[in-house]
């Protein structure tokens, strides 16, 4: 008596880097048939995250994630990486959590399986299941952990005897050290330095503090394979405000060129703004109020453009900037800012340095391609300790397409600045 | 896998030429094809590209290829010619495929190296016979089709090709026969128990059970298929020979030592083993009946095949298989050009280590990726496919 046969699920490739695609091929199923993909995944943190789509096979028994259209589930469409953006953490999981790898060297492990039907698929056994690794090193990447001249941070080389042009990497205001994306930079080939400029224990944020930055510019330019005059910034959410107050004010640190996303270039440290939200008149805006069940800093935001206060002055930059932001951006009003900007930039000549990418839809945090979209999520206050629940925005599809779409421009950009390459098509 | 490309650029001014060299994917699979992007630097610039491997036993492998850059500054390995080096022409694999031990190295070095697929686990299984074999079930709850892989008369544990298959879907045990030194059965005990053992395992599907046989594995995975048919669903059959007693004493190696006078050698000294079995006898007692075959089989011989009669002895099967009426089930590749040791793609190509295997390396190299891929069809379309895999068509191949 033989048993029946199970479909084949193949994943190629099975071993890529984040910002890789691959496709997810199911075959051997009977013709018409309804399936469950299902990609699995437990996080560092031990939470488990999951995305499925619905599909029926063809007359040859077969779906293809990359081909065919997915008719229900955390996606619809035909979304070939449908299986790792719009995941999410699965039912009865804890609240308000963030998708962020610690351990760049170790890949995620997620788990794409098919199921049988398009009914609740997680107590069913799977029909056939694959591994799949994501990673952020590629082969060849040397991971270096630096302490040293009160700098912290950890430099990634990409592979081979360079010299290569570099990045100075910021993130926001978080605090703390993530490596993910310097991670990424490498494997295209920039040397990069993820700065851990603020710790979530210091009670007050380093910040400005020019020093630690310009001995982390240093520590970038003296290495034996960097291209000294070829750094570049990039920042996010905060370390916009960072990249941009280097650029403008600091006459040590001549970047090639800047990427700010999730632009912010008000002086945050400065009293008058700190207590500024105490002011705001009722009658016009929220200032930091609720929605959805986080806090919506946006109209704060909206209400400190409209009065004089101290902004970086980014007239004095002169390097390429690339200004990337969501216009549903409920963290800070990102888009408001980037047109401010590019206000003071006319105004001193300096218009066409700068590239602006709007995504329609797109929240606060523009992360590296096909990582999942958080519309609220926790946030630890520094100097507090406390966690709060915030509405960083976005609407999933509209936020995953920004990402993907941010990131290749974001390669180029720095191609372009940084390698001096006119043109790169790469012929995949 | 420690391999590498690097570009060998002449800086020819003071600024720096900033290229940037890129595989795609960065991660693969021994069987998977990738792309060799070099960007960014002058048109017409010319570049090498060179791989360094180091095997696992200390010895460095190398190659190399000489391309000139387009108008646009870019070189695409799968899209462009290597105008030199170790390969000429428009070959995307060929960094690997070409690959050579470094000058000074000992002579007689073969590739070796285990690839496995991340999820590939290795189970060893002992049973009263004590096995010496790898088994590696694809990942999933399976049940999975099964293959008996008998690897060729070397004598090691090779897991690399059972572990590709598993990433194919297929749950293949590949067994190590040949310590034994109950060598005089015409099928060792040991090949038998290996097939009850994966036949009976609960992550494989009984009824659904292939053969694949490299070189001597070849006699071996023919007995069985002759005997077994129609239970075996389909076998294999690479650079072997269907010569052997069918009964009685004595199996192939002792055919092999009373012809011991037809064994002759190269100029570098090498063995050929070719003329040890020919002419091909007329004897029927002397060979693998394969009149009796009832599933469908595949050959694969190399024209060149200088250590073992491959391609005559696939020549007499086919015409064995005509006069019986069951050549339907025979599909015979037959590479010109091509040696002994016809392996998964882009390994690199050995013509010989003491023993001459033969081929010549672009068409050996080229064989090995076709033949691979027709195998992997040819076996996933019998153990996945229909009720019926007899009516299966392979005219398309």
């Amino acid at each position: 008596m033989s048993q029946a046969v199970p479909p084949l699920l193949s994943v190629h490739p099975s071993r890529a880097l984040v910002d890789e695609k691959f496709s997810v091929l199911v075959e051997n199923l009977p013709p018409g048939c309804p399936v469950t993909i299902r990609s699995l995944y437990q996080s560092e943190d031990k939470d488990f995250w999951e995305a499925y789509g619905h599909y029926v096979s063809n007359h040859q028994g077969t779906v293809s994630v990359s081909e065919d259209i997915s008719l229900g589930g955390t996606y619809t469409g035909k979304e070939a990486m449908g299986l790792l953006w719009s995941m999410r953490p699965i039912p009865g999981s804890r609240k308000g959590l963030r998708l962020r790898k610690k351990d760049t060297c170790a890949p995620m492990l997620v788990t794409i399986s098919v199921y049988s039907g398009h009914e609740d698929v997680r107590d069913q056994a799977p029909l056939a299941s694959a591994l799949v690794e994501r990673w952020y090193m590629a082969p060849g990447v040397q991971r270096i952990e630096i302490t040293e001249k009160g700098v912290r941070g950890t430099l990634f080389l990409p592979p081979g005897p360079g010299p290569f042009p570099a990045m100075l990497d910021l993130w926001g205001g978080g605090g703390g050290l993530q490596e993910y994306r310097a991670a990424l930079l490498a494997c295209r080939g920039f040397i990069s330095l993820a700065l851990e400029y603020f710790n979530t224990n210091d009670a007050k944020p380093k910040g400005l503090d020019m020093k630690c930055f310009e001995t982390a510019f240093e520590i970038i330019r003296s290495h034996p394979q960097a291209v000294p005059d070829r750094v570049g910034i990039i920042g996010l959410s905060y370390g916009t405000l960072m990249t941009l107050s280097l650029a403008a004010e600091c006459p040590t640190i001549k970047p090639s060129c800047i990427v700010c996303i999730g632009n912010a270039h008000s002086k945050f440290l400065e009293e008058k703004v700190l207590k500024f939200h105490k002011e705001i008149p009722d009658r016009k805006y929220n200032k930091i109020h609720m929605m959805e069940d986080a806090v919506v800093k946006r109209d704060m935001g909206l209400a400190v453009l409209e009065v004089e206060h101290p902004k970086v002055k980014v007239g004095n930059i002169d390097c390429p900037m690339l200004l990337i932001n969501g216009t549903d951006d409920q963290n800070w009003p990102t888009v408001e800012v980037a047109s401010d900007i590019i206000k003071m930039m006319r105004e001193a000549g300096k218009e066409s340095l700068v590239t602006r990418l709007d995504y329609p839809d797109a929240g606060h945090l523009i992360e590296p391609p096909f990582s999942p979209h958080f519309r609220a999520a926790n946030f630890m206050l520094h100097g507090t300790k406390k966690k709060v629940m915030v509405l960083w925005g976005g609407k999933t599809k509209p936020h995953a397409d920004a990402q993907e779409d941010s990131w290749k421009k974001i390669l180029s950009f720095l191609q372009l600045h940084l390698y001096g390459a006119p043109s790169l098509k790469a012929k995949i | 896998a420690a391999l590498y490309s690097r570009t060998v650029s002449k800086p020819n001014n003071k600024n720096p030429i900033l290229m940037m060299l890129s595989v795609h994917p960065s991660r693969a699979l021994m069987d998977e094809a990738f792309v060799i992007l070099v960007q960014n630097v002058p048109p017409g610039f010319q570049v090498t590209l060179h791989a360094l491997h180091r095997c696992e036993d200390g010895h460095r492998w190398e190659a190399c290829a000489h391309y000139v850059a387009d108008s646009s500054g870019n070189i695409n390995a799968a899209d462009d010619c290597s105008v030199g080096g170790s390969y000429f022409g428009v070959e995307p694999m060929g960094l690997l495929w070409s690959l050579k031990p470094v000058p000074g190295s000992k002579p007689g070095l073969r590739w070796v190296r285990c690839a496995c697929d991340p999820t590939h686990s290795n189970i060893h299984v002992n049973g009263p016979q004590k096995l010496h074999c790898c088994f590696g079930p694809p990942k999933g709850p399976g049940p999975f089709p099964g293959l008996l892989d008998l690897w060729g008369g070397g004598g090691q544990l090779m897991e690399y090709r059972s572990a590709l298959l598993a990433s194919h879907g297929i749950a293949s045990l590949a067994l190590d026969y040949l310590t034994r030194t109950d060598q005089s059965l015409t099928v060792p005990v040991s090949v038998q128990t290996a097939y009850r053992v994966l036949q009976q395992h609960p992550q494989v599907l009984g009824s659904r059970i292939a053969m694949l046989g490299l070189s001597l594995g070849t006699v071996f995975t023919l007995k069985m298929a002759a005997s077994l048919s129609p239970q075996l669903r389909c076998a294999v059959c690479i650079s072997g020979s269907h010569i052997q007693p069918v009964s009685g004493e004595g199996g192939v190696m002792c055919l092999c030592y009373r012809n011991f006078e037809k064994i002759s050698f190269s100029e570098q000294d090498e063995v050929i083993w070719r003329g040890l079995l020919l002419p091909i006898p007329s004897d029927p007692s002397l060979k693998v009946d394969v009149g009796r075959l009832q599933c469908p089989l595949l050959l694969v011989v190399g024209e060149d095949d200088q250590n073992w009669c491959s391609h005559e002895s696939a020549t007499d099967m086919k015409q064995m298989m005509e006069r019986a009426g069951n050549d339907q089930l025979l599909t015979l590749l037959s590479y010109p050009g091509t040696g002994h040791l016809i392996e998964p793609p882009y390994t690199p190509h050995t013509p010989s280590m003491m023993v001459l295997w033969g081929g010549k390396t672009p068409e050996h190299s080229a064989a090995q990726e076709d033949s691979w891929r027709k195998i992997v069809t040819f076996l996933r379309r019998n153990l996945y496919g229909g009720s019926d895999p007899h009516a299966v068509n392979l005219s398309h191949l």
